[in-house]
């Protein structure tokens, strides 16, 4: 834990009201974004108890199991959320802005996308499960189920992998978007739930942080995994409803089938609301000034995808990546990580601080500049301008000779770290050589050398954000990872694919 | 600490014989590599190494013997100084091979290499007259129209699976040389998703290979030839439980001498003690701190800072040196830590000329490295409790296998008992292979050792 960090708990431990752990909001957030509350039944490893879903606050639909074992009806579930879940995923494909690409055909882009919010990491485990349990089922023969579900497999499964790509925001969980916000005073397992969480960081009028989310304590948890008192009282209902059904008397199954709707609606609500005045408390922070350039990825990953549902070779997402498919998407998030640490910390002060803090970043005012100094750099027959800046800060910069540098307030600057030296009064003094953003001319660009008495705060460079590694293709995979796979199987003209019998079974095991 | 790299009851045991002369016993284990090579009947072959086991002059001696069978030979190393020195000591060994080096462009040969006739270019093409190519496995990726017959695969159990991915296209077969006992490659981003999978590829190059490939044959370097009498067999017991190597030097074989200490300070002591017996630990008063608070750092800079002061002599095999700065290191597991402790040193350079010029890193970067001293801070010291990152067993072996005579390590009290309180707590995957040895064991065994050095300050 840095120390800021600490800081910030050891503060709202000690006044007992949440401290502020960042300045700006790090995720996109959408103007209409799709919650969605899942219950999942105690004891069974995945079987879909309930949900409520919605766009819009004050109009949630509920969706119930009245038994969750039964598949018949579990499919039937995943089918009435299909009905509200796959035309919300879809409408941004309509308006969309051509985009060329350098060494690819141009695209469409969708102008906005879908964003889906989850109270906590539960639910996004939830949504993969649901997708791996969903994506792989026959439509036709034995088993059938409806069309919509391996479509809406497919997209669960979309989304809950999207959600480990570092800095997307199509599929975010509440709790994630508020501890990167706020420091409480508990700990990490206890802001992982919502009710507690939200305790701290939207206290009730009179009461501290830490006094609501001891009052939250034993409140219906946000899920997926239900309260056993909870289950005590749905068990019987549950019972009611199977003999109702066993007995085929339908008027008093669908009585059953009431109450535990009922039952779960009164349980799921305090969630359902803690989740909007969650996203209301988190649309009062200013967006971060690089979260329009992460949710344009989003748009173009949500676009890809979708145009790849269309086309007609495509494929339910792997049971499990290949060898090279692994790789890059190990490849892919580290990228993806990379960019998302360098982009926060230039956007929020905060941050900023911490890295001040530990030696990795310094602020100053210039104090002096050699802006006409050109020097011939060793291999190069020509000088280029390399001019001279000397920041005073109170910073204590730990940084070693010849690190590369970057500036929060002028973003094209690049430069060398020369020495570090002791000014007055405590001071710091750091001598840099401005290596780039002067442009290609052989003197500086007109304001390409920031002046006496510019407030500056560097940063170590980051290294760059290059296209990936050219990866071999699957047929080429080496011996050293266990060589090809095996070819799939052609389709004939008009065949619709059904999944194979692996497929089929780690469709039972979703959680394997 | 490299899963799957040392499971126990392997053929590679009798290799290691009963040889009194370990001269003899690691001249075996290369005959057989050798051997396994010219054979022809393998796609790979593995060679692990323990700390300063020769690995580097395996790689120069088999690399010598692929090239001298006419076969084009391409060696892959992790980092620009690996392939420097590989490089620097091929030429000067065999300086009738002719040498490339595959670079990016703004790469700059330092003196000693560019006095060497290695011919060093950006595009592989323009060495296709070379016998022996050396790069970086990053920049091999981006090489795609050339094969080679044979490649060596340098440290390549810091080498992740993904990197050897990208450059196992360029080869028919291959030597991977490396030490499982030091730290695994790492990945930034959570990789449990991939855990599991034969093809991981946030496991390390060689976990991957022989997951795919289990019948290549392994040999193992059984002696250290940089790691005193006094080192080895702690170092052995701890992190390579299940196959032992030992000291390739007796105790009577190296000394280390100190003038006599002005202060007789806890200080002075624990040098004195580590210049005895090998191993010393100066202990600070319990307490919980940041990872580089200023007592521990101050301590940290000033016991090394001791060490030069006290003008040692080393003497070994080699000869006598005498002990400065270049020859003392401090490691780290933090890189603020380590500019700290950087800092630290610079200011006592007016007391004790030469401080500044102690080499300062952090685990990872001192791999591969030697040196006569080093004095480390415990990567436990201080702490609330003991994650995996501090408990990595590959972490602490690293720091406590870097010398040739001496080591010395600076720790806050209450280390045994912060393990205690933390059993590994880690998620355990399915189908992933046991790791070896525990951590929290291996930090016990290191402890019970040092405890028995021990002086408090």
């Amino acid at each position: 834990m840095s120390a800021v960090t600490a800081l910030g708990r050891l503060r709202a431990a000690a006044t007992g009201y949440a401290q502020p752990a960042a300045t700006v909001r790090h995720r996109h957030l959408s103007d209409r974004p799709l919650v969605f509350v899942p219950y999942a039944m105690a004891g069974e490893a995945f079987a879909p108890l309930a949900a409520l879903i919605g766009d819009d606050p004050d109009a949630p639909h509920l969706f119930v199991v009245p038994q969750p074992r039964d598949r018949q009806r579990r499919f039937a579930h995943v089918a009435e959320l299909a009905r509200i879940l796959v035309p919300y995923l879809t409408e941004h494909l309509s308006s969309t802005e051509t985009v060329e690409r350098r060494n690819d055909e141009a695209y469409e882009r969708a102008l906005d996308a879908p964003q889906v919010i989850v109270p906590s990491r539960g639910g996004i485990e939830y949504l993969h499960l649901l997708g791996r349990s969903t994506r792989f089922r026959r439509t036709e023969g034995e088993y059938a189920v409806h069309p919509d579900v391996p479509l809406m497999g497919r997209w669960c499964t979309y989304l809950a992998d999207r959600a480990r790509m570092p800095g997307s925001s199509v599929l975010l969980a509440l709790t994630d978007l508020l501890t990167q916000t706020w420091s409480t005073g508990q700990s990490d397992l206890e802001n992982g739930e919502l009710a507690a969480l939200m305790g701290w960081v939207d206290p009730e009028r009179g009461r501290t942080g830490a006094e609501t989310a001891r009052d939250a304590e034993g409140a219906p948890p946000a899920g997926p995994a239900t309260a056993p008192e909870f289950d005590e009282k749905l068990a019987p209902l549950i019972a009611a409803y199977d003999t109702a059904e066993r007995a085929e008397n339908s008027r008093a199954a669908a009585r059953a089938e009431e109450r535990i709707r009922d039952l779960l609606g009164v349980e799921l609500m305090p969630t359902w609301h803690r989740v909007w005045r969650g996203l209301e408390l988190m649309r009062e922070l200013p967006p971060g000034a690089s979260v329009a350039g992460r949710w344009e990825t989003d748009r173009m990953s949500y676009s890809l995808f979708a145009a790849d549902l269309d086309s007609p070779d495509s494929r339910p997402q792997p049971r499990i990546p290949g060898a090279v498919a692994a790789a890059q998407q190990l490849s892919r998030r580290e990228q993806a990580q990379s960019r998302l640490d360098t982009e926060q910390l230039r956007d929020d002060p905060l941050l900023m601080a911490e890295a001040r803090l530990s030696g990795q970043a310094f602020r100053g005012r210039v104090a002096a500049v050699e802006a006409d100094r050109m020097v011939t750099e060793p291999g190069k027959k020509q000088a280029r301008p390399r001019p001279l800046l000397v920041v005073r800060t109170t910073d204590e910069p730990l940084l070693l000779r010849e690190t590369e540098l970057e500036c929060v307030e002028r973003p094209k600057a690049r430069a060398k770290l020369i020495a570090v030296a002791d000014g007055p009064d405590g001071t710091r003094e750091v001598r840099i050589e401005l290596t780039g953003g002067m442009g290609r001319g052989k003197t500086p660009e007109e304001g390409s050398i920031p002046e006496e008495g510019e407030l500056l705060c560097w940063t170590v460079a980051a290294s760059g954000f290059r296209g990936g590694p050219k990866w071999p293709s699957p047929e080429e995979t080496p011996w050293t990872h266990g060589g090809p796979p095996e070819p799939r199987k052609e389709l004939q003209e008009g065949e619709v694919r059904q999944p194979d019998e692996e497929e089929l079974a780690a469709a039972e095991e979703p959680w394997v | 600490m490299n899963a799957g790299a040392m499971q126990p009851g392997s053929d590679a045991a009798a290799e290691q014989g009963q040889d009194q002369d370990p001269g003899k016993a690691a001249g075996r284990v290369t005959a057989a590599v050798l051997a396994d090579l010219a054979s022809g009947r393998h796609r790979g072959v593995v060679v692990d190494s323990p700390p300063g086991a020769g690995k580097s002059t395996l790689v120069v001696r088999a690399a010598a013997e692929i090239a001298g069978r006419g076969d084009r030979l391409m060696i892959v190393a992790q980092t620009n100084n690996q392939v420097d020195d590989l490089l620097l000591r091929l030429a000067e060994e065999h300086p009738g091979l002719v040498l490339g080096r595959l670079s990016a462009a703004d790469y700059r040969p330092g003196e000693e290499l560019a006095a060497t006739p290695v011919q060093i270019a950006g595009k592989a093409a323009d060495l296709d007259g070379c016998e022996i190519v050396v790069s970086t496995a990053a920049k091999w990726a981006l090489v795609d129209d050339r094969r080679w017959a044979w490649a060596i695969v340098d440290e390549a159990y810091q080498m992740r699976s993904d990197a050897l991915l990208l450059v196992a296209r360029l080869f028919d077969r291959a030597l991977f040389v490396g030490d499982p006992g030091q730290l695994d490659p790492f990945a930034t981003v959570d990789a449990a998703q991939w855990h599991g999978l034969t093809y991981d590829p946030s496991q390390s190059a060689v976990a991957v290979l022989r997951r795919h490939n289990p019948d290549l044959p392994v040999h193992r370097l059984p002696v250290s030839w940089r790691l005193p009498a006094t080192a080895a067999p702690l170092v052995s017991e701890a992190f390579y439980p299940f196959t032992p190597f030992r000291s390739g030097t007796g105790r009577r074989d190296r000394a280390l001498g100190f003038e006599p200490g002005r202060k007789c300070d806890p200080y002075d002591q624990v040098v004195d003690i580590a210049a005895e017996s090998g191993w010393g630990m100066l202990e600070l008063p319990s307490g919980f701190t940041l990872p580089s608070d200023d007592e521990t750092v101050r301590t940290v800079a000033e016991l090394a800072a001791r060490v030069l002061a006290r003008r040692g002599t080393a003497v070994s095999e080699r000869g006598e040196n005498a002990l400065d700065a270049a020859r003392i290191a401090v490691g780290v597991s933090h890189r603020e830590q380590r500019s700290r402790v950087e800092a630290a040193l610079v200011r006592l350079n007016g007391e004790i000329p030469g401080a500044r010029d102690i080499v300062v890193d952090t685990a990872n970067r001192l791999q591969g490295r030697e040196f006569d001293v080093t004095v480390f801070l415990h990567p436990l010291s201080g702490r609330r409790d003991a994650t995996a990152f501090h408990l990595e067993t590959g972490r602490l072996c690293v720091l406590a296998s870097r010398h040739r005579h001496a080591c010395l390590v600076v720790a806050r009290a209450g280390i045994p008992e912060l393990l205690d309180a933390h059993p590994s707590a880690e998620p355990v995957h399915l189908g992933l292979p046991v790791s070896f040895p525990d951590g929290w064991e291996a930090n016990q065994a290191v402890l019970g050792t040092l405890a028995d050095n021990r002086v408090q300050l």
